[in-house]
């Protein structure tokens, strides 16, 4: 690999990290604004000009708090829990495609910082190794509060995984590729895989909020039967680990959202402009990010709207409904490609 | 890249031991765990992404997991240290002496790398293991399925017994 490629995947990777986190910090005061506004208050004010300054108040204010680990507690595990949650949450951004390429000095740069050709499986399997940050966390507290929601988690996850796999398989027939590059680029010009996968995506809009432990899917730290759920125990800056992993997750699934089946960076009309192909990158990058901020829009709004499920609806629906919907909707992709491929 | 084989093999290496000699359950799964990733890495060395990454969500991911979640469930998080009569050790370690030996005989004249397959380096891809599984395997790759489906129904009928 050439020098100046390694200089500029190094640079690109920190700014996928540090936009991560700001997203992530002002999602926190996004969901308090929406709230607000959803219930008629004015939400947070003080810090700085309508209270933007709120996520740095609450950092330092996680940070200055005392570390507290349980005697009865297992050390070692204790830390490790939401050091793999943050870590897992943050590993998923670096198969997204966050725009088209760039040229600086006649070199062409991409801007996704590994174009892997499983891209699809690997934001999965990061999904699926995100289970034991909860897991280990929860367990390694010694406290049935925390075990319980610990368990809960991973029969949510393991339940929601299936469907979700099973909507992507659909989504893979269409597409003909596991490359999150190759699926951005086949959807330029309106072509977005929503059209051709509805039910596909509304499955998938379901497990991911079910994966990011979202209300109405928020079991595992439901405060009204399980004090705080997995991270009971927590204290500090771990606590603010946990709590922060789930809106990096958030960030994350929405971009994937956006990148399977809304176009990813592509942008309506954007061949009809006319502009350079490094003015085209830039403004399919804010659209890009504008399709994000959306859905982390619909899953507050979902989280201010519904009621939490119970626990057996959760599991009825989705072993009852979403797995035997995800198989009809493979069934019928498959059988339409089958009859329009023999013509 | 020899520089990672060998860090990779020490990891698993290590962590394959750790699983044997730790005794608190939810430690050997954690380091069966690692082993596993350490093992995913391999794959990724050998060219086959799409192996690797099954590798993790099957193994690490679904296996793994209902593993932990057992014991996590049963509280296994006590030490078990079980001791055995002197004559059930001894006839342990000849046992599996002679298995070992029966296991070597059978199949050391099968460990010629180079003799049907030569190496692809497409092999590991999606690609190249559809069409492997598909058009030269197709028979196994369905016979394993249907086997997979009993394994299914099988766990479905001891659920209902109890119900």
């Amino acid at each position: 690999m050439e020098l100046t490629t390694i200089i500029f995947k190094t640079i690109f990777l920190f700014i996928i990290l540090l936009v991560t986190l700001v997203v992530a910090m002002y999602s926190t005061y996004a969901e308090r604004k929406v709230a607000a506004f959803m219930q008629d208050r004015n939400g947070p004010n003080r810090a700085g000009p309508f209270g933007l300054l709120q996520p740095l108040a609450d950092g330092l204010k996680m940070f200055m708090k005392e570390e507290i680990i349980p005697l009865t507690a297992n050390k070692y595990l204790f830390i490790l829990g939401p050091s793999i949650a943050m870590t897992t949450a943050l590993l998923t951004g670096v198969v997204i495609p966050w725009g088209d390429t760039l040229t600086i000095n006649g070199h062409v740069y991409s801007l996704q910082m590994a174009d892997l050709n499983i891209g699809i499986l690997y934001v999965f399997a990061m999904v699926s190794i995100g289970v034991y940050g909860i897991m280990i966390g929860g367990w390694a507290s010694n406290n049935k509060y925390a075990l319980l929601g610990a368990i809960r988690a991973a029969s949510q996850m393991i339940s929601y995984e299936l469907a979700m796999g099973m909507s992507i398989i659909a989504l893979v027939l269409t597409t003909g590729s596991l490359s999150l590059h190759d699926i951005v680029a086949q959807q330029h010009g309106m072509h977005w895989n929503i059209f051709y996968q509805p039910l596909g995506f509304f499955i998938f809009l379901i497990c991911a909020f079910a994966e990011t432990n979202r209300a109405p899917f928020d079991l595992p730290e439901c405060e009204t039967e399980l004090i705080g759920g997995y991270h009971t125990e927590y204290s500090s800056m771990k606590l603010g680990f946990y709590l922060f992993a789930e809106y990096v997750n958030m960030f994350i699934s929405s971009a994937v959202i956006a990148t399977l089946y809304f176009g990813g960076y592509n942008m309506p009309f954007i061949d009809q402009l006319g502009l350079s192909s490094n003015a085209v990158t830039f403004i399919g990058m804010g659209f890009f990010f504008i399709k994000i901020f959306a859905f982390i829009f619909l899953f507050m709004w979902i989280r201010w709207t519904l009621p939490r499920f119970r626990y057996d609806q959760l599991m009825n629906m989705g072993w009852k409904g979403l797995i035997p919907l995800a198989i009809f909707n493979i069934l019928a992709t498959g059988t339409y490609y089958f009859f329009t491929s023999l013509k | 890249m020899i520089f990672l084989f060998y860090l990779l093999s020490t990891i698993m290496i290590v962590c394959a031991l750790l699983v044997v000699f730790s005794k608190n359950p939810i430690n050997n799964v954690i380091y069966l765990i690692m082993c596993f990733i350490a093992m995913a890495g391999h794959y990724i060395l050998l060219n086959a992404q799409f192996l690797a990454v099954v590798h993790i969500i099957v193994y690490t991911g679904a296996i793994m997991v209902l593993f932990l979640f057992v014991i996590m469930l049963l509280n296994l998080n006590k030490a078990i240290i079980i001791r055995k009569s002197t004559v059930t050790r001894v006839s342990a370690v000849v046992t599996g002496g002679i298995f070992f030996l029966v296991l070597l005989a059978a199949t050391r004249q099968t460990f010629e790398i180079d003799a049907k397959y030569p190496f692809n380096s497409e092999i590991g891809l999606v690609s190249g293991i559809g069409k492997t599984l598909f058009s030269e395997f197709l028979l196994p790759f369905e016979i394993s399925s249907i086997l997979f489906i009993s394994a299914m129904v099988g766990a479905m009928m001891f659920g209902k017994k109890d119900a």
